[in-house]
């Protein structure tokens, strides 16, 4: 009997459970996916919100502000590169100027520190590249950028340690509530890897969040799957921007940004388009020519023959428009983290302590733990090592001296340590999330072929079997006519 | 830190020639960094034939092509280190490599001969719509799993892009046994060899559509299908009431190879935008002085012959330069690509100091038939005719190459005092405006 189970694997999920891994409680993930990290949290724009942009007195603006100052901790407990780089909302007229001063006034409401409004000159020297037409920017040292993937997995590697239990391929197929008696009340989740019970049920469950809380018979909410589509270029272009560069936001978001990533590449994007299939990741030519024209006007420079790829995420839209925080009405011991739309990401550190605090509220009883251990070593990135460090690397394990992704250069040892470590990789992407391996210009032209070949070896299967992405996503087909041979015994 | 004359970035052709021939030329401290397994480079998973028609005068293979080079580079007892992947070079030629045997190296080297090769264009800087699932290679990477790791990337395949390793590869899946569907090519015309498209595709029946380009990828997790359309002739756009599905579980990507120049631009070397490639002159010497580069790592050829050949003349020179620091000095003269030509390379020819023969090598912008490619000399005022060829047929696929001798050269120009200083001579090639000329 767990105390509680906490439905998805993504940034919101990992969060509470690293949260309540603090203290003394049986906790588990259930992810539907092979991996973690594989719905909204991993294509998004990777920004830590400074907060001016939610109303003032939602659970948004609050948890954006509150969660903007954790960041700094959260990623150095976690040993993840986090950067305060700043942000800018672009005006091009004087319309627009004034609604720069709405906004200002918004964040000062919200408590945001250190935010101003920069003249056109002022905006240059932040922003060499920014276009001609920009006329003034609200400008916030405290925005930062962060690699979504590395920070999921690393939270979820530190809950790991501390004790929660995670389980992949687990969709939620069925929830039945135990009966209550005595007071005491509790779930029985029935999944393809296995039934869970539980006193306590987290829906963390981004997009399917609605559909899981249809399934256990909470009060109804529902989520509408918000396309953005993103393109993203090559380290050479990445000096293009310094900061998060916005633009005056509208009804649908905050419009198309140009920014640096953590990893120094260029993102541009998204788009904004309400649909209605949860799984519809597909990039559309109408969305890339609206976000390279959207990014066109604030930086006109940048080289569309420098793309590395083009992706689109979902947001998970809640009707409510506020995130989804609460202990359910219906339904006694179900809480929920739902709707964790932008600005999501910089508000997790925030949501799972509110979380953690619901539950108390709901009878979970959370003694603090004394080992608890809230640092987490980081995968070895063997090119960031000064010479000496590298020399000495490879001289304790040779896995280190061979290169395998030349683009972002991942050496052999850290795709082991990726795959060996708690909740590894198990696939391709897996890989290329923890350790950047086919994530640079080549998109694993390269290193694909070797990456199958580690997979395969450390995980002892064979070759056909490794996935991109887990399920059925074979990466190869299999052996050719006359490889037969090697089968029965090989040459003589 | 250790020392050698010359350091070979690359054992592909170019970097196996340009050893071979700087051996020859005398030097005898040569080492060849390889990041692979085995010397050869691509040739090795190229297991089709027609290689060497040119070099050789015969018909081989592109592990027998390799083999031929790796074993003259064997016999000479040239140093060679697998498996190593070179991280830095700097402009005074320091080079850090590292494996795993010896980890971190560093390595000083008296001349540099970049042969890095290139690599293969992607769907992601193609911007194709649709889903992200398993199943989509590009070319190479399939022809390694198929002839190198021995597995099959699908068995239902479209290939995108005509070029000489889609068709190679449409021709060698289905000899294992995979249904090639068809071959999309965005261009009016193929960019590969006449020769590939009719031993790889017509002899297999497999159809290939010209000004047709990929809309859409299916699948969730393999590829399903992909949507295709007709495209505009003129701006290279989709036509939407031509779009039409097809199934498949594999979608293989020919759509252009990228040379790989990000040690050369580590070394601060200067990179033609339109090759891709290093600017050098007519002994394969890049802007950075030491560092000399052949092969594709200047610009994509599309026969393994002109690699040689040229890495020949950039073994040999880095060779000179090893062995006698003598500077003398030249004019400059810059190489132009003039009307539908794409470019020129080398791009810088010191007249004075090139040897008694140089072959440019050039690309067409279009297909022209029975046409005169002209080469004039001089400044831009006073271009004077120097040479002219007529070709029966050129295509943007097919490298054309000329070979000028010093004298054409120098008769062209004055030799005045003013040696080493940029004088503004240009060398233009291009193709005479149809009508211009009546005679022959």
């Amino acid at each position: 009997m767990y105390d509680v189970v906490i439905i998805g694997g993504g940034i919101t999920g990992c969060s509470i459970a690293r949260e309540l891994s603090r203290y003394h409680l049986k906790v588990c993930v259930l992810e539907k996916e092979a991996d973690l990290c594989c719905g909204t949290s991993k294509a998004n724009s990777a920004i830590v919100h400074a907060g001016y942009d939610a109303k003032p007195g939602t659970l948004k603006a609050k948890l954006n502000v509150e969660g903007n100052v954790m960041y700094s901790r959260v990623c150095k407990e976690l040993a993840v590169p986090f950067k305060r780089v700043g942000s800018v909302v672009v005006a091009f007229s004087e319309e627009e100027v004034a609604d720069l001063k709405v906004l200002y006034e918004r964040g000062l409401k919200n408590g945001v520190s250190e935010i101003s409004i920069v003249n056109q000159e002022e905006l240059r020297a932040l922003e060499p590249n920014i276009s001609t037409q920009a006329v003034a920017a609200l400008y916030t040292k405290t925005a930062g950028i962060v690699c979504p993937f590395t920070l999921t997995i690393a939270t979820a590697e530190n809950a790991y340690t501390n004790g929660v239990n995670f389980f992949f391929n687990a969709e939620v197929k069925e929830v039945r509530v135990l009966a209550a008696h005595n007071g005491r009340f509790g779930f029985l989740l029935k999944t393809r890897v296995g039934s869970f019970e539980s006193k306590y049920i987290v829906n963390a469950a981004g997009l399917y969040a609605d559909l899981i809380n249809q399934k256990i018979g909470g009060e109804p909410f529902s989520l509408i799957p918000r396309k953005g589509e993103y393109c993203i270029f090559d380290k050479d272009q990445g000096y293009l921007a310094k900061t998060v560069i916005f633009q005056v936001p509208t009804k649908m978001g905050k419009g198309i940004l140009v920014s640096p990533t953590i990893d120094g590449n260029l993102l541009i994007g998204p788009t904004a388009q309400n649909i209605e299939d949860k799984q519809d990741t597909t990039t559309t030519e109408q969305g890339i020519q609206e976000i390279i024209t959207g990014a066109k006007k604030s930086v006109p420079s940048f080289a569309m023959q420098k793309t590395i790829t083009s992706f689109a995420g979902l947001r998970s839209v809640p009707n409510t428009e506020d995130f989804i925080i609460s202990a359910d009405k219906r339904v006694k011991g179900l809480v929920h983290a739902a709707g964790i739309e932008s600005p999501g990401l910089t508000s997790v550190p925030a949501i799972a302590k509110m979380v953690r605090e619901i539950l108390e509220e709901e009878g979970l009883r959370c003694k603090r733990k004394r080992n608890f251990h809230p640092y987490r070593q980081p995968i070895i990135r063997f090119s960031e090592l000064s010479p000496e460090k590298q020399r000495r690397l490879v001289r304790q394990n040779p896995n280190y001296g061979r290169v395998i992704c030349r683009c972002e250069t991942i050496t052999e040892g850290e795709i082991i340590e990726a795959i060996q470590r708690p909740l590894g990789a198990r696939d391709l992407d897996g890989v290329k999330r923890r350790t950047r391996a086919g994530m640079g210009r080549c998109q694993g032209g390269f290193c694909g072929p070797r990456v199958i070949e580690i997979l395969a070896r450390e995980l002892k299967i064979p070759l056909n079997q490794v996935t991109k992405c887990g399920r059925a996503s074979y990466a190869l087909d299999g052996k050719t006519k006359d490889s037969g041979l090697e089968e029965k015994g090989g040459w003589q | 830190m250790v020392g050698y004359d010359i350091v070979v970035i690359g054992s592909g052709p170019a970097g196996l020639a340009a050893a071979a021939s700087a051996y020859k030329e005398g030097v005898k401290s040569i080492l060849i960094i390889e990041r692979d397994r085995e010397l050869g480079g691509i040739l090795q998973q190229c297991i089709h034939n027609g290689f060497g028609l040119f070099y050789f005068t015969q018909d081989l293979t592109g592990p027998e092509y390799a083999t031929r080079f790796i074993e003259k580079v064997k016999e000479n007892g040239i140093s060679y280190k697998l498996n190593t992947m070179v991280l830095d070079i700097t402009s005074e030629r320091k080079i850090i490599a590292i494996n795993k045997e010896e980890g971190l190296l560093e390595i000083q080297a008296k001349a540099v001969i970049l042969a890095m090769g290139c690599r293969e264009r992607t769907r992601g800087s193609i911007n194709i719509s649709g889903t992200r699932p398993a199943g989509i290679f590009t070319a190479g990477m399939a022809q390694r799993f198929v002839n190198m790791e021995g597995y099959m990337p699908g068995k239902e395949v479209v290939i995108l892009g005509s070029g000489d390793i889609g068709l190679i590869m449409a021709r060698r899946l289905t000899l294992e046994g995979a249904n090639v569907k068809m071959v999309l090519e965005l261009l009016p015309y193929s960019s590969g060899l006449t020769r590939n498209i009719v031993q790889c595709l017509q002899d297999y029946n497999i159809p290939l559509y010209f000004n047709h380009t990929i809309t859409k990828i299916y699948g969730r997790d393999r590829v399903t299908g992909i949507s295709f359309a007709e495209v505009d002739i003129k701006d290279k756009r989709p036509i939407a009431e031509t779009e039409k599905e097809v199934a498949c579980d594999t979608l293989l990507l020919a759509v252009g190879l990228i040379p790989e120049n990000e040690l050369s631009k580590k070394a601060g070397i200067e990179i033609d935008p339109i090759t891709n490639g290093p600017v050098v002159n007519d002994r394969m010497e890049t802007s950075v002085e030491g560092i000399f580069a052949s092969g594709n790592v200047v610009h994509v050829h599309d026969l393994v012959d002109n690699v040689s050949k040229e890495s020949e003349v950039a073994g040999r020179n880095a060779a000179k330069y090893v062995l006698s620091h003598k500077k003398f000095p030249s004019i400059k003269v810059k190489t132009v690509a003039g009307h539908g030509v794409l470019y020129v390379v080398p791009q810088i020819i010191h007249p004075q100091k090139m040897e008694e023969e140089i072959t440019l090598y050039l690309r067409v912008k279009d297909i022209f038939k029975d046409q005169r490619l002209m080469i004039t000399i001089g400044t831009e005022q006073n271009p004077k005719p120097i040479h002219s060829i007529k070709r029966l047929i050129m295509a943007p696929g097919e490298m054309q190459s000329i070979n000028l001798k010093r004298e054409q050269i120098l008769k062209g120009i004055h030799v005045n005092d003013a040696a080493g200083i940029d004088t503004g001579l240009k060398l233009t090639v291009y193709i005479e405006a149809k009508g211009e000329r009546k005679d022959e």
